[in-house]
């Protein structure tokens, strides 16, 4: 059937593991990961909760096709009320973890209360215990994974943990798996941290079970690898340049966020682009990028593997981070270097090793170094206050800033809230360039509007992975719109919207889309969890998800107010490239959104459009 | 006239020698289309997926018509994606 049937509820104020059966009437209505965790949690929690309270719940989930043969079939889910935002969190990730999860025995675990001293799951196929983690509170992801692999006697133990960020419960901390993955939106991992949970490891041997019809599900899986195999982007773009190809491409259509937002192009691009980890470097002749690398079950091997030079400034007193580890991306790459004016490639992956180190998001990590840059461009922050001189531009404010909220020390302190508190504690909350507080990702919406309805509808804040539009806006996949138009953007970026929901559900990733559409999930869906799951159904799963999730946010206090954009998107035109002299035309798409949605013109769904879709 | 050619990704191998990072400075005569200069510096057309000039982006059925201006920057990728 795809699921295991099984979940497992941790108390952490009792110190109790107790199983119980997965709600099978709410799988057949959202599938699993990100829509099933977030049923369990819409049921459990109070929409109004504290997120750092012991009343907050996290999950942490897997589909039915993670751990299966299903190409990309690796992700889980880690879901719970966000403290970035206030809303609903639900952070994906690849790597090991979600599938060693899912041989255990286990869907999802829900974690509950406060451990009253810092603690750590294991997990052995069924057993599951609590564990004494004060040997491990204080350190960072890498240390916590490596040490509970020493202390089982077992390299094979997957982990994912948090680092001092989620200790120190920074606002945008993430749950980091296998060294350099992450759930890493939102907050999950201060909300871990609040728990006194500094990891969960598994040993799971029972491989997966259960797929409902073998042969057609290995049919199924190997054509839709073959599709992924042939197409361009998926058998050869990604696995060769990343996500990181993009950087020039957004710098050209005008569309990359610079400086806090005040450009849309940023002049040393190239030199932080996948074309200059390819190049060799002048001090070791040696390039940046090492080799791609996949996650469990994935035919795509999107992941950089890179090494910092080992005379940069950031490292050349730190032989431990002179080793081949993570990155960059191309969200980390912007979010640390174009979007505070910093051009220096290796400055750029120290900081995102140390995201990776000690657990915190480098996209809202690195927007809100560039709030605090432009405040003190202002002469709003001081030398003084932050500790360093920190114009845009900066590599050593930029390096020093990551290192002191790693550390939770001093200015990081500050940094660590996030950019929307920082700027209105410093009187311009104008200046956070955030939805629903949280951080933008890599592109801004006066050059592809149908990105700044994405942004300002996103159910988790403004992210790029709720539906992207940069795929058809830009790209042309499926179909290439025009990005400087608002017209057809509503219907756009709901299909985008309701169609992610549903690969998030499944336990795929979501870069499978580049080459699939759901006409080819639905096939592997089908031969695993039975025939019932159709087209249709998945449709209406996807929308289902979505307006669930909106229902609870609308339940924790958000309204359309909240579907805003901040004024400098709306109000200064762009400088350069295609989209100079434009604005973000969001009063032209979210009425009409609202409408597609079956929506009243306060962002509240319809009677009729929850009947129809069963809530 | 004089215009700014640039090759990204896999097709950085199609670029003259002499080229700075991912791009080329040509001078080369009026009326010059997208196509024919695609065609002169052998990248597969296949390839040459996402054409942009200026950073608005010209659909297949137009290269072969769109003519260059004194100025124009052409940047041209093979299929690709990120996130």
């Amino acid at each position: 059937m795809g699921w295991n049937r099984k979940v497992l509820r941790v108390n952490l104020t009792q110190g109790t593991c107790k199983e119980e059966p997965l709600n099978m009437e709410w799988a057949n209505e959202y599938l699993g990961s990100r829509g099933l965790a977030a049923k369990y949690l819409v049921s459990e929690i109070d929409p109004k909760v504290d997120p750092l309270s012991p009343d907050n719940k996290l999950i942490m989930a897997t589909g039915p096709l993670t751990g299966t043969m299903a190409s990309t079939g690796g992700r889980y889910t880690v879901s719970c009320k966000g403290p970035l935002t206030g809303a609903i969190a639900c952070s994906n990730s690849g790597g090991f973890f979600g599938a060693e999860m899912k041989f255990a025995g286990w869907d999802m675990v829900i974690f509950e209360g406060k451990s009253p001293k810092p603690v750590y799951l294991f997990i052995e196929n069924d057993k599951a215990e609590l564990r004494d983690a004060s040997h491990l509170w204080g350190t960072s992801c890498w240390h916590t994974e490596e040490q509970i692999k020493v202390d089982h006697q077992d390299p094979l133990i997957r982990v994912s943990s948090i680092g001092k960020a989620g200790e120190n419960q920074v606002l945008f901390a993430v749950v980091i798996n296998d060294l350099h993955r992450a759930a890493g939106r939102s907050g999950v991992g201060a909300v871990m941290g609040s728990k006194n949970l500094k990891a969960v490891a598994i040993r799971g041997t029972k491989g997966v079970s259960g797929i409902k019809d073998f042969p057609a599900f290995l049919k199924a899986t190997t054509e839709a690898k073959k599709v992924l195999a042939d197409n361009a982007v998926t058998g050869q773009g990604l696995p060769k340049f990343g996500t990181q190809v993009l950087m020039n491409v957004i710098n050209e259509i005008g569309a990359l966020p610079t400086r806090n937002h005040r450009d849309v192009q940023f002049e040393d691009a190239s030199k932080i682009s996948a074309e200059a980890m390819h190049e060799k470097r002048e001090s070791d002749g040696k390039s940046h990028l090492v080799t791609n690398a996949a996650c469990f079950g994935c035919t795509i091997a999107c992941g950089r593997i890179s090494q910092i030079d080992k005379n940069h400034f950031t490292v050349k007193n730190s032989p431990q981070y002179w080793g081949a580890s993570g990155g960059l991306e191309y969200e980390a790459a912007w979010a640390l270097g174009a979007a505070n004016g910093v051009g220096d490639l290796e400055a750029l992956q120290y900081a995102n090793l140390l995201c990776n180190e000690q657990g915190f998001d480098p996209i809202t990590f690195g927007a809100t170094v560039a709030a605090a840059m432009e405040l003190y461009e202002m002469g709003v922050l001081t030398k003084e206050q932050i500790g360093i001189d920190a114009p845009f531009g900066s590599a050593q404010a930029l390096a020093k800033l990551a290192e002191m909220t790693a550390a939770g020390e001093g200015f990081g302190k500050e940094l660590g809230q996030g950019s929307a508190r920082m700027c209105a504690k410093y009187g311009h909350p104008e200046l956070s360039m955030s939805v629903k507080k949280q951080e933008f990702p890599a592109y801004d919406s006066r050059g592809i509007q149908g990105m700044g309805l994405a942004y300002a509808t996103s159910n988790r804040g403004a992210c790029h992975l709720r539906g992207y539009t940069v795929a058809s806006e830009v790209l042309g996949i499926p179909v290439k719109t025009d990005p400087l138009v608002t017209e057809g953007k509503a219907e756009l970026v709901k299909a985008f919207q309701d169609a992610t929901a549903v690969f998030d559900a499944a336990g795929i990733c979501v870069f499978t889309s580049f080459a699939w559409t759901l006409a080819d999930v639905q096939p592997q869906l089908a031969a695993a969890c039975g025939s019932e799951w159709t087209m249709e159904k998945l449709n209406e799963v996807g929308e289902r998800i979505w307006n669930m999730e909106r229902q609870f946010n609308n339940a924790a206090g958000f309204t359309n107010k909240d579907d805003n954009l901040p004024p400098r998107l709306l109000t200064e035109p762009a400088k350069s490239g295609p989209a100079k002299g434009l604005v973000n035309g969001l009063d032209k798409m979210l009425p009409e959104y609202y409408q597609v949605r079956g929506w009243t013109p306060e962002g509240v769904p319809t009677p009729e459009t929850l009947a129809r879709l069963g809530l | 006239m004089k215009i700014g050619f640039k090759l990204f990704a896999s097709l950085t191998d199609y670029l003259p020698s002499d080229r700075k990072g991912n791009r080329v400075e040509l001078e080369v005569e009026e009326g010059t289309t997208i196509a024919s200069l695609i065609a002169r510096y052998q990248v597969p057309e296949r390839s040459a997926h996402l054409v942009l000039v200026n950073g608005l982006f010209i659909p297949p059925s137009q290269r072969p018509a769109h003519r260059l201006a004194d100025g124009d920057e052409l940047a041209i990728w093979p299929p690709i994606a990120g996130g």
